[in-house]
């Protein structure tokens, strides 16, 4: 958002705003009232207003016009009754209302205005020949003591000017970019407890998600807040750049994160990644999420050390954010339409950044025909993981692929074959190793693949193990057919590398798909704007 | 008071918060008989107390037509506009 949308009346309207403040004394002042009337905005605490303040009221003492001080704080308002003791009116704006109304940036601000509250003039700080000009032309009976007044004075930044102030009169203004069901917690309820009872939470507490929040979180993009981003299943709910923020506001996200946070929801809401299956599904699925480009460094992810454990707000939070926005939004919840057996730590939060300068290997997201220096996240519907491949043994890249073929075999069951898709987070050892060997990706899937392939025939369901090809069907191949060696996965594409990690620690760790292709989830990108 | 903004899709009524409670029982105590069955029991036995610890209270009664329906609001104005506090007896 940029300063000048913060206040929509930033350029005041003409006529001017009507309004109807109290005095101090608790009567109601209504603006217009079908007189000239001379405003001044103060703030008692602005040293200019103290030195305008007696040379403004001089106009109703001696004009016998209405002059009215709108003053900024509770406090500092009968300060100023006690200390001018003044002719004019003090009005109670220390809610601040009609100076966002009237978009005052610095006070003092004078506004002189006709019958009707059409502004004829104004003044803002105190220039001395200014001031003198204003008098002359519109108070030329009034005596004042020009020498007495320094030359110039700047003024204060109005109230409304502090970033927090600002953001709640904007909420609650009526150009308020904020649509979403206002939810008023009663001062007996602690918000906390109220949110939970809701269902609004992961079972993790959350940060409420107030207006002022969600007005800053929403000048993390550039979008519209009312754009419909993404349609949610399961209830298939339009998502707006309101909504979302609201849920990132929820996970704890920073208004930076805000971007990713819906392209992510953006890749999940569409008919390849089918968020409706992996949040169905008893398996458990939940989305992965890699961010590569130029924004992980921005928003300062974790691609070291940790990078897919707790400790990093900017990992842990956009996870968490996406899950919350298709739990509220979607309204995926466990027990409706979420139906996961047993479920899995990943649908809290899964997310991390690829260490593309560490890696030997083209980043994720320009193999997958994005630009180097676009910012991309990319989903995959994960059931399992991540599991270590722990391998501290190989020294060349076939040695090292032929230990994670091994080791994939098995990926949901041994006897799985054609097992959805893998997902290998390789850490900078085992890079090295295969950077040593100058072992490609389209190396290291190969002999995945040949590595975890077994004789079919060890995949016919027996006795011990009823589970794998059912024995009525092996007996329609023959011996021959039934020594070809099986790979686990239907296709190389369906094996997933990406780089990530510490530097010292020779592991992989790998995430078990869900069903792949089009009759389950498709890894899916998108590019992230701002 | 604390306002936030709901996450949701806004399908379904936000659950209402429960009124600040008063500190200290005031002088014009209604209670309210939802009309289900020996209400009216309950009430009468919380009168009579609430009549012997508290002398300087007074207590008038009411009645919802019937309990399937909310108060009509002419009840509810008579009710507010009348009283400090008001007990509701949800006997059945």
């Amino acid at each position: 958002m940029g300063e000048t949308s913060r206040n929509p009346l930033a350029m005041r309207a003409n006529p001017l705003p009507a309004f109807s403040l109290r005095d101090l004394d608790g009567e109601d002042h209504t603006f217009p009232n079908g007189t000239t009337t001379l405003l001044c905005f103060v703030k008692e605490d602005c040293p200019t207003c103290n030195l305008v303040f007696p040379v403004v009221d001089t106009i109703s003492r001696e004009c016998d016009a209405r002059v009215l001080l709108p003053g900024q704080t509770a406090e500092g308002n009968q300060a100023l009754l006690n200390k001018f003791k003044p002719s004019a009116t003090i009005l109670d704006d220390s809610i601040l209302k009609v100076s966002f109304a009237f978009g005052v940036e610095t006070v003092p601000l004078v506004i002189l205005c006709d019958d009707n509250g059409q502004e004829l003039d104004s003044l803002t700080g105190f220039d001395k020949k200014e001031w003198q000009s204003f008098y002359s032309k519109h108070f030329p009976m009034v005596d004042i003591d020009w020498s007495a007044l320094p030359d110039w004075r700047p003024g204060c930044g109005s109230l409304t000017q502090d970033p927090v102030i600002g953001e709640r009169l904007l909420a609650e203004s009526e150009n308020s970019p904020l649509r979403a069901r206002r939810i008023e917690i009663g001062t007996q309820d602690d918000v906390h407890e109220f949110m939970f009872d809701q269902g609004f939470t992961d079972g993790l507490p959350v940060v409420p998600p107030t207006q002022e929040r969600v007005l800053q979180m929403l000048s993390g993009t550039r979008r519209e807040p009312q754009e419909e981003i993404a349609v949610v299943p399961p209830n298939m709910a339009p998502a707006t750049v309101e909504k979302v923020a609201i849920n990132a506001v929820l996970a704890g996200c920073k208004p930076d994160y805000l971007p990713v946070v819906i392209a992510a929801l953006q890749a999940l809401c569409t008919d390849e990644f089918n968020g409706h299956g992996v949040f169905a599904t008893t398996m458990g699925a939940s989305p992965v999420m890699v961010v590569n480009g130029p924004i992980r460094q921005r928003i300062g992810m974790e691609m070291g050390m940790s990078a897919l454990g707790q400790g990093n707000r900017a990992n842990a939070s956009i996870g968490r954010a996406l899950r919350l926005a298709v739990r509220n939004i979607g309204g995926a919840r466990p027990g409706g339409t979420e139906r996961t057996t047993l479920g899995s730590p990943l649908k809290f939060t899964m997310c991390f950044a690829e260490w593309e300068e560490r890696s030997p290997w083209e980043p994720l997201h320009v193999e997958r025909g994005f630009k180097r220096d676009e910012s991309v996240v990319t989903l995959f519907a994960m059931s399992g993981g991540p599991a270590l491949i722990v391998d501290q043994a190989s020294k060349q890249g076939k040695q090292l692929a032929t230990s994670m073929g091994l080791s994939l075999r098995a990926q949901h069951h041994v006897r799985s074959h054609r097992a959805g898709d893998t997902l290998l987070v390789v850490s900078p050892e085992h890079g090295d190793t295969f950077a040593h060997s100058k072992w490609e990706k389209q190396d290291v899937r190969a002999q995945i693949q040949s590595a975890s392939s077994v004789p079919l025939r060890e995949l016919v369901e027996d006795d011990e193990c009823p589970v794998g090809i059912p024995a009525i069907r092996a007996k329609e191949f023959d011996e021959e057919e039934l020594d070809r060696p099986v790979p686990k996965f239907a296709s190389t594409k369906n094996i997933h590398l990406v780089f990530a990690g510490s530097e010292a620690g020779m592991f992989t760790s790998a995430f078990h798909g869900w069903a792949s292709g089009p009759m389950g989830s498709i890894p899916t990108s998108r590019a992230i704007e701002s | 008071m604390s306002t936030i903004l709901d996450p949701t899709d806004e399908r379904t009524p936000v659950a209402r918060s429960i009124s600040p409670r008063k500190k200290s029982l005031q002088k014009r105590v209604a209670m309210l008989d939802i009309a289900k069955p020996r209400g009216n029991v309950l009430l009468d036995r919380l009168e009579e107390l609430l009549k012997e610890r508290f002398s300087e209270i007074t207590v008038s009664r009411y009645s919802k037509p019937t309990f399937t329906k909310p108060a009509p609001i002419s009840l509810r104005n008579e009710i507010r506009d009348n009283n400090d506090v008001v007990l509701e007896a949800l006997a059945d």
